[in-house]
């Protein structure tokens, strides 16, 4: 009846996923009773549930990675404190079958629930306002990439509760995951649950590269677009030719685990270096999806706060564009260990080297923009400084690593694990912060807290690099990742004060939930009534804070880089425009409903629970068919009441 | 320094993309462009695991004794003809020549069908003589990329038939033609993707 699914798939024998699972069912309880209670449905479901708004979208990407940030660091600090105790005698209190789900929940949740929601949410917020345009090019395709990635998450954290999750750390590598090796729904949860959130990040990077190609400004050309978009351009790009690699990677395991087919298996001519290869021609540019916006947002930032233009713009836009392109030419680092001749990895490692230098070129932009510049030390310039010098290290250690020899004693050491945390956090997470920190003004209209965001900076900062350079140690020292037991009892100084970095990391977090909350509190003593807190130089800054729905009531001409910079030096900011009828996307359910049925299509697959798969498939099917029968998908807003609507946002039109 | 070289140029100089938004109907063809090439990297992962696994035929079946290059002939026609009717159907979609168009697309779906059964009929003697996609790495990626290609020429009959409905039901309106748009692109991306594989699987098989 329920497929491969029965009552033992509830772990009644393991307190600490049951405790777990109490603790969010209660906070959900309390949530769902409170929006209830107070009779907030109707406000969510109209305003942001099948809102097509990218505003709306990007915010509610945001915060499905903060809520994913929880859980991903939960499992980190469950991990390091397990280590910090399992030395020698002692065995901890994470059996090795629940710390294997751990590790490899951890990976696969921050990577795709919180990194990447991090990135396209800001690309999403920021991308049309800084092209001067009103939505992105698919607005309803906009919000199913949405529900699709918080489906994904959905069913990730299903998996706390019903069955397991994968085993195999997040890369999945078979023959682990084929189904001899690993015969329970663990590894299929991952599976499915990658797919899913993979088709919406496929739409997502879809979206915004037709968005920023087709869809700008007057005046616009590529040339005058702000940085960020560069950025975000080429990492849309990265999604759209590297996610469907890992699609076709995952079906081909799924067909594996499903059919019996042999792609990876040890038997009947599988290759499961095959998979790692494949895995890999996805994984690397992945990296340079999640840290591409980031160096846009540090751009931005840059630029602004120190007052100048940003340093050799055009060197910095091939810069992104190397990278998009070098990207692909240096999958073969992650396994130098394979078994490749020593001319592949020569050659893999200096391309690894290669893609250095663009990065390079960056930070000597970034520095070249400070320098001589007015900075003003605002928590987005705390992260963005903080970023250039944990990324440096992050990537020499890297540089490192690609010298082959290097990378054949190192490979799968803590070194590792402490590298790519250093170019991950110290990259893209900073750069999620600072952006964070930099736009929420402009999505709610009142500035962040600074003195809780300079605490939880400083603790990230510190504790980042108490929880990570003693790995670099370690990993030298020879200790390999995933250990659920330490057998060498000299590691256990360097290991607890790794325990105490992640607990400062918490300290960082826990500062970030209060800067918000006191922002919230005092917001109305720092409401942003000029829409351009920060004397911003791009055209996100020209409208009010936070935009009206079609953020520009006209769209503006560009006629420079910095378009609102050289607007304000004009002094054309303050103008009142002549108004026109303007066109918007009406909200849609489609994407909901899509992801309700993907939801249960997921877990039925997951679960071989075929009755209730197909259904829920046919359903998504006339879901779509049904939207693309629909017309009359744009409402307008006529001239007079444009007018009238800016006139009293704006104040224009009242006496001084 | 580049800042000041734009500042001169306050014309919008052609080409450089400084037009302002694009019509929809290029927006929606580029974006359904970009989901073509989306696809084709899927197939191309398709394309390499069948490349490294085509010789491990693990003491089954190999190629040279599966394929028959008559019957691929006649498939490949068919779907190439398919997609002649389909060029013609989009172009007296264009010109809306609604009669021409259904006519010219009950070809298209015909032709697809006929290539579709072909293929299946192919898949279904194979297992039947026992070289079915759990025989060997061989099979298994040999029936995952010929697979995955009929499965993408099934969608497309079923867009082909709702498109159908949408003319009858809606005329040749500009977000159906649009929408028709998208689909003989797709439809011809099928063709590019069906040359790659009868290449690569049957006609370097086959030897």
């Amino acid at each position: 009846m329920l497929g491969k699914l029965t009552w033992a798939a509830i772990p009644l024998d393991q307190p600490l996923p049951l405790y777990a699972m109490g603790v969010v069912g209660i906070v959900i309880l309390v949530v769902l009773g409170i929006v209830t209670q107070k009779g907030w449905w109707p406000y969510l479901w109209r305003e942001w549930l099948t809102s097509v708004d990218h505003k709306r979208i990007g915010v509610m990407y945001f915060i499905l990675g903060l809520v994913m940030l929880l859980r991903g660091y939960t499992d980190a600090i469950m991990m390091r404190s397990q280590q910090a105790i399992a030395i020698d005698g002692a065995q901890g209190y994470l059996p090795p079958d629940h710390y294997n789900q751990i590790f490899s929940s951890h990976g696969t949740i921050m990577i795709f629930f919180v990194a990447m929601p991090f990135v396209i949410g800001l690309m999403n917020f920021v991308v049309p306002l800084q092209l001067g345009v009103r939505d992105v090019a698919f607005p309803v395709l906009n919000s199913v990439s949405f529900w699709l990635s918080a489906s994904g998450a959905l069913l990730i954290n299903v998996s706390l509760v019903i069955g397991s999750f994968a085993r195999t750390g997040w890369m999945g590598y078979p023959p682990l995951s084929e189904l001899a090796f690993s015969p329970d729904q663990g590894v299929d949860y991952y599976l499915w649950v990658l797919q899913i959130s993979g088709i919406g990040t496929l739409m997502a990077g879809i979206n915004m590269v037709t968005t920023i190609l087709k869809l700008r400004a007057p005046g616009m050309t590529y040339f005058r677009m702000p940085i960020f978009c560069w950025s975000a351009l080429t990492s849309s790009i990265l999604m759209v030719v590297a996610f469907p690699i890992l699609t076709a990677t995952f079906a081909m395991l799924l067909l594996d685990r499903y059919v019996g087919m042999h792609f990876f298996t040890n038997d009947a001519g599988g290759n499961m270096m095959m998979y790692v290869n494949l895995f890999w021609a996805w994984g690397h540019p992945e990296v340079y999806i999640l840290i591409l916006p980031a160096f846009g947002v540090f751009s931005e930032v840059i630029a602004t706060f120190s007052g100048k233009p940003l340093f050799s713009y055009r060197s910095m836009v091939l810069a992104l564009l190397a990278i998009c392109v070098l990207s692909f030419m240096v999958w073969l680092h992650h396994f130098f260990t394979m078994g490749a001749s020593a001319d592949v990895n020569a050659f893999f490692g200096i391309m690894s080297m290669i893609i250095g230098v663009p990065t390079g070129v960056k930070v000597f932009n970034w520095l070249f923009t400070m320098f001589q510049g007015r900075i003003v030390f605002r928590t987005p310039v705390l992260f963005s400084i903080g970023f250039m010098v944990t990324f440096v290290i992050g990537g020499m250690t890297g540089v490192l690593l690609a010298v082959p020899p290097v990378d054949f004693v190192l490979h799968n050491s803590v070194f590792l694990v402490a590298h790519f945390h250093n170019v991950i956090i110290g990259g893209v997470l900073f750069g999620a912060l600072a952006g964070y920190n930099y736009w929420f003004p402009k999505a709610f209209g009142f500035t962040l807290d600074e003195r809780w965001g300079n605490a939880s900076f400083w603790c990230w900062l510190v504790g980042f690099y108490l929880a990570f350079l003693p790995l670099y140690v370690l990993g030298m020292m020879g200790m390999t990742r995933r250990l659920q037991h330490i057998s060498d009892p000299s590691w256990r100084p360097l290991l607890l004060v790794a325990e105490l970095g992640a607990i400062v990391v918490c300290l960082a977090i826990v500062c970030q939930i209060v800067q918000l909350y006191v922002s919230i509190r005092t917001r109305e003593s720092r409401r942003d009534l000029t829409g351009d807190p920060w004397n911003g130089r791009t055209l996100e800054w020209a409208t009010s804070s936070p935009p009206p729905a079609y953020n520009f009531a006209v769209m503006p001409r560009v006629e420079t880089i910095d378009a609102f910079w050289e607007m304000k030096r004009r002094g054309l900011a303050a103008v009142e425009p002549a108004y026109e009828a303007v066109e918007l996307p009406r909200n849609s359910p489609t994407a909901f409903v899509i992801a309700f049925f993907a939801v249960v299509t997921g877990f039925a697959l997951i679960w071989q629970i075929w009755w209730a798969a197909i259904p829920s498939l046919l359903a998504i099917l006339v879901t779509v068919l049904v939207f693309g029968w629909s017309e009359n998908r744009q409402r307008e807003i006529p001239a007079n009441e444009m007018a009238r609507m800016e006139r009293a946002r704006r104040g224009f039109g009242r006496p001084a | 320094m580049s800042a000041t070289i734009d500042t001169v140029d306050t014309e919008l100089v052609p080409g450089r993309g400084g037009g302002g938004p694009a019509p929809t109907r290029t927006v929606v063809a580029y974006g359904f462009w970009l989901f073509i090439v989306s696809d084709i990297v899927m197939f191309s992962g398709l394309f390499a695991a069948y490349a490294v696994l085509s010789g491990r035929i693990a003491d089954g079946p190999a190629g040279s004794e599966l394929f028959d290059l008559r019957r691929v002939f006649i498939e490949t026609m068919c779907l190439l003809l398919s997609s002649y009717t389909c060029g013609l159907g989009a172009l007296s979609a264009e010109r809306r020549q609604p009669s021409r168009f259904l006519i010219l697309s009950c070809f298209t779906f015909a032709l697809g069908a006929a290539f579709l059964f072909i293929e299946i009929s192919e898949f279904v003697g194979m297992v039947s003589r026992g070289a079915g996609p759990s025989r060997s790495a061989f099979l298994s990626a040999f029936f995952t990329l010929v697979g995955m290609h009929g499965a993408h020429v099934t969608a497309g009959l079923l867009w082909l038939t709702y498109m159908v409905a949408q003319v009858v039901a809606k005329g040749l309106r500009p977000h159906v033609l649009r929408r028709l748009l998208c689909f003989s692109l797709f439809w011809h991306a099928l063709d590019i993707i069906w040359i790659g594989v009868i290449t690569v699987v049957y006609l370097m098989g086959a030897r």
